[in-house]
């Protein structure tokens, strides 16, 4: 606990820092291979639309413990009715439930084969679950999730914009947004699932969560950013970087908390029930949450980062903060400087986290630099004692 | 104590707290009384996907394939419920779905010939009404003057003679002698020629106005029930009937074969039936009033109600413009069908009018019915010839009924199928088992949550579990009282967006203490640390909320309905969440930082200052921390950096 607290309070203050902007490289390589997988999955799984988009039928049966033959007795039963060459989709999902898919059948013929399917497995008739969805039910329904999604991404689009007002942000966060989306719905095709109407509502959700996240943490961004702005003292990506530190606790134990309910949703819906609104929904938000909680940390603001590196006022900022660092080298105590030199710097990070004053400490170009017993720098506040105070803000403004 | 009384702070809190009480406490008895002297029930109702039965999204066609608009679609659902309805089956619910669906929910499994009848296409028909009768079997038929001794007589109500329902060229009609002769006073108007049918030698109006309870109005209905057992004293079948012969018109008795005749003889109004409504142009049918207090027999179809062009109500003036105020219903047609109108008219006009009693035998009269999926929604006798196509109908019905009635006309004049979308009968066993898995999932992730909230936040979980349980027990009673009030129905999608919001709302806790953590870390007192923190959370829970309400508002309206039930409850646990966060967590955790557990800091408090003030960190503003020199970390140190990735 106290070490969790601890560590809170490093990440908070600077004085630990994961270089999240710095190693930016890094997080996009290991995306890019989650995104290959799941986009493969698009390839090799396909996607596999569930009956209420293309039109069919599907009956569960409720079987006290589904016997051996269950494939042959459901066929039968569906052929009795449906004619020798219909073919049916067998399946025991949750143990115990008979989940038998056909072509579309008229609604007779969904009758008689439940009646069929009941005397097969020796269940009540009212213990067979059957649904039949129209083909043209199925077109409108797809048109509707098509619709949602455009609706969505275009309402995600302007929110963004007048948000952030700056449209690098938005742009970032829209492809941190794709990003996530892409991701969970081919990690969602990997897992054989079949996309219903329910999952389509799973994966607006995640837009709707993964936005959130993005926005809590460009939200500091912004805000310290502002701050480096004005003192000029630290470069945008150390800012930046400070940022998602700050956020990073919150960030965790939100997706934590969030995802918990979910994961027993799932343990539960996959051993007990099977393929539902229940189980569908969860998949998607499962997946959908956690990528969207990596996605704000480890792409949105790097890719901020090195969107803005260009920009004249951060080049500016980023000269102005390393001829500060280089006055006061000993001082630091952000992260280094990223900025333009991402590549670079990413190139030299091999540590697991870029501790602060870790390049230029390492360089003696500056014995004379106060230092402790310990031999270590004193800090620059310290150091400058209180002439270097900065002003106040009133509270509101903080 | 004495301390924390003179604390306005604590005050307010310790007050905000009460009147929560008092709200749930006043919720619980909303609920209460409902469940004791209302329809309300302490659960919530469940959804067909929980509780069993079955669904039907029938999309209403017309002829021609299309849609249909959204009046017809309202139309549509009425001919559904008034199926339905006469089948007896209890606890359906009728609701359109978007601008073209019908959805139709019932508990139980409809049999075969249930489902047909529910979705048989609809036609309105225009034909001539060849018999009547009381709509259902009178069990004492026999007291022949107690009819006539009540209100119900025709001379005894004024306006039952004046504004019996009669069509007469409609008001756009270039016919002017014939129009202005019905217009300006349709009381007095001379009666078509009475003949044998008719028992009663009261003029025409009058007479017509046996046929208005057709729409089921008080006035005249009254008297055409009471007036009922005088023509039934023969009992069930007052007059054997023999077809003498083939058919000539329409309007020839001899349409009505024995077997129909037999049915009509069996027809009873007020009993449900599943029969699909008989619809063939071509033969004499039977049919009921939207009352079900008289029955018809009527014979073939002479006009398509698809060749209605429009229909409209409003009050007839006078050939000089003055509004009278006499309802009427202005109907026309198209041009083919004007021409049948006119003949049809014209024949009929010279036929007896229905008799005063609704016990007419098998003949031709002066009446014709409009009638809609087996329901006659008017049968009006005919003043004069029609040959421009614009019939006006009079009648004694308020305007509203009158506006009722020209919808009905205007909008179930196309022909109707029903598109079988979507079916599902799902299984109670199946369902409830849905049920059950989702709760115990739904339990086990509190447990889980709460787990994680006392690993994280030690006693400040005590918190977090009390606003869970009030937060749950508030979305309880909304849902109980949604249900009730609303028809709300509680499905597998709101079950999971439940499930979801318990995370959504555990998320504003940890908002919250990590922004009082932050105070403590900047060097204040757990008290006002709360109170600064709750000044910063407050501004980030209301973003939080509201970005996650307007996403649940839009899935809500972009979602396809099976699953609408997610955003639904989304939505509502996060107002829930907002009043909870709002109304008992700040306020306790206000009060629980006057507590000397948590304001010394007690490492199991969760705000364990020293802890997080040990860093020593002052903060200086805009995130600059002065940072005790000693403190400072070694170069290279990584402990456990890594481990978070």
């Amino acid at each position: 606990m106290s070490r969790i607290a601890t560590f809170g309070n490093d990440l908070y203050t600077g004085r630990r820092s994961i270089d999240f902007v710095g190693r930016a490289k890094t997080w996009y390589a290991i995306s890019a291979v989650i995104l290959v997988v799941a986009l493969l999955g698009f390839v090799v799984r396909g996607m596999n639309l569930g009956l209420e988009f293309t039109g069919g039928s599907e009956f569960r049966v409720a079987t006290a413990g589904a016997p051996s033959d269950y494939t042959t007795r459901a066929t039968d039963a569906v052929r009795e009715t449906a004619g020798a060459g219909a073919s049916a989709n067998v399946s025991v999902i949750g143990g115990s439930t008979v989940r038998v898919q056909t072509e579309e059948l008229t609604s007779d013929e969904v009758r008689a084969v439940t009646e069929d399917l009941a005397g097969q497995f020796d269940v009540q008739p009212a213990e067979v679950s059957a649904s039949l969805i129209g083909p043209s039910w199925g077109e409108s329904v797809s048109q509707q999730a098509l619709r949602a999604l455009v609706v969505f991404l275009a309402l995600t689009a302007v929110l963004l914009a007048l948000y952030f007002r700056a449209w690098k942000m938005a742009l970032a966060a829209l492809i941190a947004l794709a990003h996530d989306m892409l991701i969970t719905v081919g990690i969602y095709t990997w897992s054989g699932f079949e996309i219903s109407p329910a999952t389509v509502i799973g994966f607006l959700t995640v837009l709707g969560y993964s936005l959130y996240d993005t926005v809590v943490v460009f939200d500091k961004v912004r805000e310290n950013t502002a701050d480096a702005f004005e003192t000029r003292r630290q470069t945008f990506a150390e800012a930046a970087n400070l940022a998602v530190n700050q956020t990073l606790v919150r960030s965790i134990n939100t997706t934590v908390i969030a995802v918990l309910p979910i994961i027993a949703v799932l343990v539960i819906g996959f051993a007990r029930l099977g393929p539902g609104t229940l189980v569908d929904l969860s998949l998607a938000l499962f997946v959908g949450m956690t990528v969207g909680a990596f996605s704000s940390v480890f792409i949105a603001t790097p890719l901020l980062a090195q969107l803005r590196s260009r920009d004249r006022a951060v080049v500016e900022l980023d000269e102005e903060a390393a001829r500060y660092h280089e006055r006061h080298p000993a001082q630091q105590s952000a992260p280094a400087t990223v900025g333009a030199g991402t590549g670079s710097h990413a190139a030299t990070g091999s540590e697991r986290q870029s501790t602060p004053t870790r390049p230029r400490e390492e360089a003696p170009a500056d014995p004379d630099a106060p230092q402790t017993v310990t031999g270590r720098t004193v800090h620059k506040y310290a150091q400058a004692g209180p002439r270097n105070q900065p002003r106040r803000t009133p509270r509101s403004k903080r | 104590m004495s301390t924390e009384r003179r604390d306005p702070i604590a005050r307010r809190a310790r007050r905000v707290l009460i009147a929560l009480l008092v709200a749930v406490t006043a919720l619980i008895g909303a609920l209460g009384a409902g469940v004791t002297f209302s329809d309300a029930n302490w659960s919530p109702r469940l959804g067909l996907d929980l509780e069993g039965g079955t669904q039907f999204v029938l999309r209403p066609v017309t002829e021609g394939g299309q849609g249909v608009s959204s009046e017809q679609l309202e139309q549509a659902r009425d001919i559904i419920v008034q199926r339905i309805d006469s089948q007896g089956t209890s606890g359906a619910e009728v609701t359109t779905q978007g601008n073209e669906n019908i959805v139709v929910a019932m508990a139980g499994r409809p049999s075969a010939e249930q489902e047909d009848a529910i979705r048989a296409s609809s036609q309105m028909q225009f034909r001539p009404v060849l018999a009547t009768f009381v709509g259902s079997p009178q069990p004492e038929p026999t007291a022949t003057e107690s009819g006539a001794s009540e209100g119900g007589e025709p001379e005894s109500s004024g306006e039952g003679s004046s504004e019996s329902p009669s069509a007469s060229p409609g008001s756009s009609s270039p016919t002017s002698a014939s129009r202005d002769r019905a217009r300006v006073a349709p009381a007095e108007q001379s009666s078509p020629p009475q003949s044998e049918g008719s028992e009663g030698s009261e003029p025409a109006e009058s007479a017509s106005s046996s046929a208005t309870p057709t729409e089921g109005e008080e006035g005249a209905g009254d008297s055409a029930t009471s007036s009922a057992p005088q023509g039934g004293q023969a009992g069930a079948d007052p007059f054997g009937w023999e077809p003498s012969g083939e058919p000539t018109s329409p309007t020839d008795p001899n349409n009505i074969s024995k077997e129909t005749y037999e049915k009509f003889v069996d027809l009873d109004c007020s009993a449900q039936s599943s029969q699909v409504p008989e619809t063939n142009p071509d033969e004499a049918i039977t049919a009921c009033s939207e009352d079900g207090s008289l029955k018809y027999l009527l014979g073939p179809q002479v006009v398509a109600g698809s060749s209605i062009t429009d229909a409209a109500a409003g009050y007839q003036t006078t050939p000089q413009g003055q509004i009278t105020n006499t309802p009427e219903i202005s109907l026309s047609f198209d041009s083919e069908a004007t021409k049948t109108y006119s003949e049809v008219s014209s024949d009929l006009v010279a036929l007896p009018n229905l008799g005063q009693t609704p016990a007419n035998p098998p003949s031709s009269y002066n009446a014709l019915a409009t009638v809609l999926d087996g329901t006659v929604l008017v049968a009006p006798g005919f003043r004069e010839a029609i040959p421009n196509g614009t019939a006006s109908i009079t009648g004694s019905f308020t305007i509203e009924e009158a506006r009722a009635l020209a919808q009905s006309l205007k909008f179930g004049a196309l022909p109707l199928s029903f598109e079988v979308q979507s079916k599902a009968d799902i299984s109670p066993t199946l369902g409830s088992e849905q049920l059950r898995f989702g709760i115990i999932a739904g339990i086990v992730g509190l447990l889980l949550v709460v787990g994680y909230s006392i690993f994280q936040y030690r006693a400040l979980a005590l918190v977090t579990i009390g606003s869970m349980t009030v937060a749950f027990g508030l979305t309880y009673l909304a849902i109980a009282l949604l249900s009730w009030g609303y028809n709300y129905r509680l499905d597998m999608a709101g079950v999971t967006g439940l499930i979801i919001a318990i995370g959504v709302t555990a998320d504003s806790f940890i908002v919250y203490f990590e922004r009082v953590r932050d105070e403590l870390r900047e060097g204040r007192n757990l008290r006002a640390a709360v109170e600064a923190g709750w000044e910063r959370a407050k501004r980030t829970i209301l973003v939080a909320d509201g970005v996650n309400f307007i996403a649940a508002a839009v899935l809500y309206v972009l979602a396809s309905s099976g699953v609408r039930g997610f955003a639904f409850t989304l939505g509502l646990t996060t107002l829930i969440d907002l009043a909870v966060f709002w109304f008992f967590t700040h306020p306790l955790l206000t009060l629980l930082a006057r507590r000397k557990f948590f304001a010394s800091g007690s490492p199991w408090s969760g705000f364990e200052v020293e802890t997080l003030q040990q860093a020593g960190v002052r903060y200086r503003g805009r995130a600059q921390f002065d940072l005790p020199s000693e403190r400072k970390p070694r170069a290279g140190v990584t402990s456990d950096g890594g481990a978070v990735l």
